[in-house]
């Protein structure tokens, strides 16, 4: 990855919130950190795996992530975990309990919310899990107080022996700004203490912990009171006064320079007096909060007036240019009118699958298969949903593909009893919380087709390792599950488990044609790496002979974004129909010749390029 | 630009896998090299794989919030000619743009779902504003190596900035001094082609 070495003590870096969290988790003294990956947060872990002294991993999960983290602070040791949003999801069944026993060594869970939705299926709000877990919750602004905060959270961690929560949004994890760093510190784990009636939750010891649950919280929003993360950045315009947290703050502050800003850093519990105290002396109190009303609908539950999501959006980011017109209209204003260029229309340039991509030659086939529903899941393979493919018909949450296919197969009626169902899933997502559908669907006896496309990473956070890669953390070996093994473990008998080739279209077909004809479950796995990987090996490229292109499309259909269309045209064919043509050429320097296109190419107008492109000699071979 | 007590904005915008995040961190060092706040941002999650990539440099004496908003970034830098045409909005009236007018053409254009726009370039100049257009990847290629573009457009930007071009080159050839040293040559040479491509279209013009 080429990550810095830890730098001097003292030192001042340009640092990613992400990064800032990864030396402040080192700084502290940490032990063990774990986490899945998941955009906004994943550079969070894969920063750490490069500093000394500490344990890292890449969890099958977040759940186990958390679990992990848990353990290691009834060690005594100081605990670590980062997940995106929807993992803390995943962790809650965890993390609802770890509440009532409490942790030992500190624990800090970093969750990071995609407010704005750059790749996430929602937009859900963490900051209530501080709510429904009686835990706290800080929010840095960014990156310096990302580092802050994450070292301040290990201390509250141990001072009131419970996890602290990190809520991050993307404008946190993926700004740079200046950070002041320090030296790591040396925390020995204090080791485990039998106990019983703290670490063994059932209800007869539980129950007594609850009081002890609720004394904390007490004791947190007495702290929150008087902490210094809860600092009051002063104004002299009394017009509008804010409370505001999170990158919101920075927001507030560039658009309002003069106005008073009560800063929620440890913004649950809420410090309730200071904002009572900051309301008493301001005409309005505004609430900017990403994005859930939380902190608005506390303080209105406890009689102080103030303005939040009815002057401001619900969704997306608060930034200056929404914050302006919405307080000017509070004001009884109009909008101050922004001086700027029109907007100008441009095709939209949605992500896409990469030249050459093993999942090309999947979505080719199943976008020519009829009478299919194709349950999907998430990762790069979720992009099959758009063009020129449309072979993708729900997305849901991580590993859902298999539940909600086994669902559609007995929910089907007389309008789908021909159709055949598909679930497609990648390497990393079915070991994530995919193998358990499957489970359901060979115990269940469903009729449905996985296509698990194994490209060995976690191709969409930017190839990460998992169980199913043979590498660790540290890109070293570890034991590599065999997935055609597990399958059959899991209930998949031998013979409908076929490992496919997925550059071979005709194989691909016929695979997948013969096992949805069959009722029972059956797996298809394809086995070529991503190509974004060090596995994976570029061939010679290829090309079109132009004088040989038909203009058929049928080359386009593939997906593959080294085809480009130079011409079209319109023919009339002797029955009289019109048929739409476009001629192609193929960017060779882009070209790795998975030799994709060539496969539904008629008149073999696509051909290997005779010499290699000085750029493309570049990459290795 | 002045440098003085305003904060300096600029856009860089392309496509994923272009380099845009990588020469905007690099301008983000040659202002923090003179003492100057910086804020850096931008969407990256899914910009991998071939989507759109905007980079947000806000810096000055104290930077608050990291995001450009429409109508205030004094410079917008392309990478790909359309995507400079799709950022223009955030410029403030008469301010810059320089862009590189190479295409990449996506799939949605390629299968004939929506059209490439005819000519950025020109598009832009009729919005009034100050254009510097040359072919960045041609340049790249004449020093043998496409991915030189980054610097191209790095050399490009380097005399429309609030500090001397000299600070921005030292940025660029300290990162390839320290990781490939070997390169420290040709990028030079590909940031002077740079600089000059932008001079002599001025002149041209």
């Amino acid at each position: 990855m080429g990550a810095p070495l830890p730098a001097p003590a003292a030192s001042r870096l340009f640092l990613s919130g992400n990064d800032a969290v990864a030396r402040a988790v080192w700084e502290a003294g940490c032990k063990v950190a774990a986490a899945y990956p998941g955009t906004p947060s994943t550079e969070i872990l894969e920063e750490l795996a490069h500093y000394p002294d500490l344990y890292t991993e890449w969890s099958v999960n977040e759940k186990v992530s958390l679990e992990v983290a848990l353990g290691a602070s009834m060690m005594g040791a100081r605990a670590f975990c980062a997940m995106k949003h929807v993992g803390l999801n995943v962790a809650s069944d965890a993390l609802m309990t770890m509440t009532v026993t409490g942790t030992e060594g500190g624990l800090v869970i970093a969750v990071a919310d995609d407010v704005g939705m750059s790749s996430s299926q929602n937009e859900q709000d963490s900051r209530y899990w501080g709510r429904f877990a009686h835990l706290p919750v800080l929010e840095p602004a960014d990156a310096q107080e990302a580092y802050a905060m994450t070292k301040a959270a290990f201390e509250l961690s141990e001072r009131h022996r419970c996890p602290v929560i990190v809520r991050m949004t993307t404008r946190i994890c993926h700004v740079k700004g200046r950070v002041e760093v320090g030296e790591r510190m040396a925390v020995e784990p204090t080791g485990f203490t039998k106990d019983p009636r703290r670490w063994v939750m059932v209800p007869g010891n539980a129950k007594p912990r609850l009081p002890l649950m609720f004394e904390r919280e007490a004791a947190l929003a007495v702290e929150a009171e008087v902490s210094a993360l809860n600092p009051l950045a002063d104004g002299s315009d009394l017009t509008v006064g804010f409370v505001a947290s999170g990158p919101a703050f920075m927001h507030v502050r560039e658009a309002f320079p003069d106005a008073p800003v009560l800063k929620l850093g440890l913004s649950c519990p809420l410090p309730l007096h200071r904002i009572r105290a900051l309301a008493a002396r301001v005409r309005h109190l505004v609430v900017v909060e990403e994005t859930e009303p939380l902190v608005e609908t506390e303080l209105k539950a406890a009689g102080v007036a103030c303005h939040g999501k009815d002057i401001l959006p619900r969704l997306g980011e608060l930034a200056p240019d929404v914050l302006r017109p919405a307080i000017a209209r509070l004001l009884g204003g109009e909008p101050a009118v922004v001086a700027h260029v029109p907007q100008q229309q441009v095709f939209p340039r949605p992500p896409t699958m990469c030249v050459a991509c093993p999942h090309l030659g999947v979505y080719y086939t199943l976008a020519q298969m009829r009478n299919v529903i194709i349950s999907g899941d998430i990762g790069c393979y979720t992009l099959g949903a758009g063009h020129p493919w449309n072979a993708l018909d729900t997305c849901i949450s991580m590993g859902a593909s298999m539940g909600m296919a086994l669902g559609m197969d007995k929910g089907r009626g007389a309008a789908d009893a021909g159709k055949k169902v598909v679930a497609v899933i990648g390497d990393s997502t079915f070991l994530h919380m995919g193998m358990q559908g499957l489970l359901d669907i060979t115990y269940n006896r469903g009729n449905v087709t996985i296509l698990l496309l194994d490209n060995r990473t976690v191709g969409m956070t930017g190839g990460q390792d998992n169980p199913g890669t043979g590498r660790d953390i540290h890109g070293e070996e570890a034991p590599r599950v065999d997935f055609a093994k597990l399958c059959e473990a899991l209930g998949v008998k031998r013979e409908r488990i076929r490992p496919v080739d997925p550059y071979q279209l005709p194989v691909l077909f016929k695979a997948l044609r013969e096992e949805t004809r069959i009722d029972e479950p059956s797996v298809i796995i394809t086995d070529r790496p991503c190509v974004l990987i060090d596995d994976y090996r570029p061939t010679q490229p290829y090309q079109v002979v132009e004088e040989r292109c038909t203009g058929c499309g049928n080359c386009v259909d593939v997906g593959c974004p080294a085809i480009h269309v130079t011409r079209r045209a319109t023919e009339v064919k002797a029955s009289g129909k019109e048929v739409e043509l476009s001629f192609v050429r193929i960017e060779t320097a882009a070209c790795t010749g998975c030799g994709l296109c060539v496969q539904p190419c008629a008149p073999e107008a696509i051909v290997h390029a005779e010499a290699l492109r000085p750029a493309h000699v570049m990459h290795k071979h | 630009m002045s440098a003085s007590n305003k904060t300096t904005n600029i856009l860089v915008c392309g496509t994923g896998g272009q380099g845009v995040m990588t020469a905007t961190e690099i301008l983000a060092e040659a202002a923090l090299s003179l003492g100057f706040d910086a804020k850096k941002t931008e969407v990256a999650g899914m910009s991998q794989r071939g989507g759109v990539v905007t980079s947000h440099l806000r810096f000055g004496a104290q930077v608050l919030s990291p995001q450009i908003v429409a109508g205030e970034a004094d410079l917008l830098v392309g990478f790909e000619a359309a995507e400079a045409l799709r950022w223009v909005h955030m410029l403030r009236p008469g301010a810059a743009v320089l862009m590189n007018v190479g295409r990449l053409v996506p799939p949605v254009v390629n299968i004939g779902l929506f059209a490439y726009p005819e000519d950025p370039v020109a598009q832009i100049r009729a919005l009034g504003l100050e254009v510097h257009a040359f072919d960045a990847s041609a340049l790249a290629q004449q020093l043998g190596n496409i991915r030189l573009g980054n610097t191209v457009m790095l050399g490009a930007m380097a005399d429309r900035l609030p500090f001397p071009a000299e600070v921005l080159r030292e940025a660029v050839l300290a990162r390839f001094a320290s990781r490939k040293p070997q390169l420290v040559d040709v990028n030079r040479q590909a940031f002077e082609l740079g600089r000059r491509a932008v001079a002599e279209e001025a002149l041209a013009a």
